[in-house]
């Protein structure tokens, strides 16, 4: 890993934030949804 | 198509995911931290692209989804037009931006591995030119599924666009092609030439195989995510 | 067939009536045309191997600026209630619709780029060139700014979006169109070009008539 690593590197960073942030962001989006849901008292049937 | 209509159903849809979600997750991470070893560590580096062959193990999988994502969309939009599954139309809403994403990361991937191997972030390359233009279908589909005020129009909307833009990607990458050898000498360097050797083809494979759990993971969440974000303004329209 | 002849007729009638709004879309053509010289620099030859690219794109944006009325007006005053509930189909509407469209932008582009050419130092056959290829390829412009218009109608900031819907689809129009004369100038195939740029066109008037019905049923519901 000496000759390219930081464009290697920076290609998995990429990767991690675009694809890590869309994991975090769809979490985050459910979450609220879902307390949105069961502060009106629409709590999720299971 | 008979298999998968059970899960048209919104309440089945999310005993089905419920189910599937975690399990799916722990195998999606499983997965990673053996890709990112296979990817990183163990496969070694390419006879004439050096330590970039690493990169197209995340590339090379990206390109794939994206393309399979539109598919996905076209297929959801069609399921959506015909039949009016209404998971069609949420399923739709949450793929697009997982589908988008997944190509924003092929594009900045392929940028990245561009510039040692090409001695540039970007060519006008038909391949890179006609993946911009498919994050560009996939951005005009998501604002087009969230640009009006009731939600349906959006979502059959997109649905129309979906299945023209499946129609026309073929015409987009048949002329960019041409356009590509009408104005630039092709002099680019393919991955790995004409075979691919095991050591290389292994963890590409394996990695395309999580980024694949992980695109359909996302997609999952996303669509439950959306089945409850419908009824929230379903309750708030009664309100 | 007489309904779509009508359609077409009542159209250009509205137009007749209103022509600024013709004019606005051909002066912005101009203008923004011969804003590339200004920004790009005078030389000739750099102006000369540019130019059907600059009037191709330019045609483009000046097509689509047009676009977002298209079925914007009869949806506001129920003439798309109408045409929804006649017996003839809706398709043979749309149609009619974009038809009228190209008479209007479409073919006045056509006549009006070779004097633009002129200004950029292009040979006279290459001027012809041009604008065969501009008769050719803006009706596939007017059916998919059509379709775009249709799919944007009643949408928030219906014009970006529009834009943003209608672009990367004329991509492989505006890919041969500018090829083509491209190919004229330097020796390359120009029928070739042109009988592609005619297949599009073909493949645009095949499939965009019924997504453009759809679109304009599920708007009108």
């Amino acid at each position: 890993m000496s000759t390219h690593a930081v464009y290697v590197m920076s290609a998995y960073l990429v990767a991690l934030v675009i694809l890590g942030g869309l994991l975090i962001s769809s979490l985050a989006a459910r979450q609220r949804v879902r307390r949105e849901l069961s502060a009106r008292g629409l709590e999720r049937k299971r | 198509m008979a298999d998968l209509h059970f899960l048209a159903n919104p309440a089945r849809f999310r005993r089905f995911s419920q189910r599937v979600v975690p399990s799916l997750s722990v195998a999606t991470a499983l997965m990673l931290a053996v890709g990112l070893y296979l990817a990183l560590l163990q496969s070694p580096p390419d006879y004439q692209q050096g330590d970039t062959v690493r990169i197209m193990f995340v590339h090379v999988p990206s390109a794939w989804l994206a393309m399979a994502g539109y598919a996905l969309l076209a297929g959801l939009g069609a399921s959506l037009l015909i039949w009016r599954h209404p998971l069609a139309a949420l399923m739709a809403r949450a793929a697009a931006p997982v589908g988008a994403g997944f190509c924003a990361v092929c594009l900045l991937t392929g940028s990245l591995w561009g510039r040692p191997m090409w001695g540039a972030y970007w060519v006008w390359d038909a391949r890179l030119t006609s993946m911009l233009l498919l994050f560009f279908l996939y951005l005009g589909h998501i604002a087009l599924s969230r640009a009006y005020d009731e939600p349906d129009r959006g979502d059959r909307a997109a649905a129309i666009l979906a299945l023209i833009g499946v129609i026309n990607l073929p015409i987009i990458k048949f002329s960019v092609d041409w356009w590509n050898t009408l104005h630039q000498p092709a002099s680019v360097a393919r991955l790995g030439g004409p075979s691919i050797h095991p050591s290389i083809l292994v963890p590409l494979l394996w990695m395309a195989a999580t980024l694949f759990l992980l695109f359909v993971l996302l997609v999952l969440l996303r669509t439950d995510t959306e089945i409850d974000r419908r009824r929230l303004e379903n309750a708030e329209q009664q309100a | 067939m007489s309904g779509f002849v009508a359609l077409v007729a009542r159209d250009l009638r509205l137009v007749w009536r209103r022509p600024g709004d013709v004019a606005v879309v051909l002066a912005f053509f101009v203008v923004a045309t011969t804003l590339f010289p200004l920004g790009i620099g005078p030389e000739a030859n750099v102006l000369a191997r540019i130019a059907a690219g600059v009037l191709w794109c330019a045609a483009l944006f000046a097509a689509l600026l047009s676009l977002d009325r298209l079925f914007a007006a009869d949806f506001e005053d129920g003439t798309l209630d109408l045409l929804l509930l006649a017996p003839w189909p809706l398709e043979l509407a749309a149609l009619a619709k974009c038809c009228a469209h190209w008479i209007v932008t479409g073919l006045p582009l056509a006549v009006l780029a070779p004097l633009l050419g002129v200004a950029f130092g292009l040979e006279p056959a290459v001027l012809l060139a041009l604008s065969a290829t501009l008769l050719v390829g803006t009706p596939t412009l007017s059916l998919i700014g059509g379709l775009a218009a249709a799919l944007t109608l009643g949408a928030r900031k219906s014009g970006a979006l529009l834009a943003l819907l209608a672009l990367p689809l004329c991509v492989p129009t505006l890919i041969f169109g500018a090829g083509a004369v491209e190919a004229l100038a330097t020796g390359g195939d120009f029928r070739a070009h042109i009988a592609v740029l005619a297949a599009l066109a073909l493949v645009a008037l095949a499939t965009t008539p019924w997504a453009i019905a759809a679109a304009l049923r599920q708007a009108g519901e």
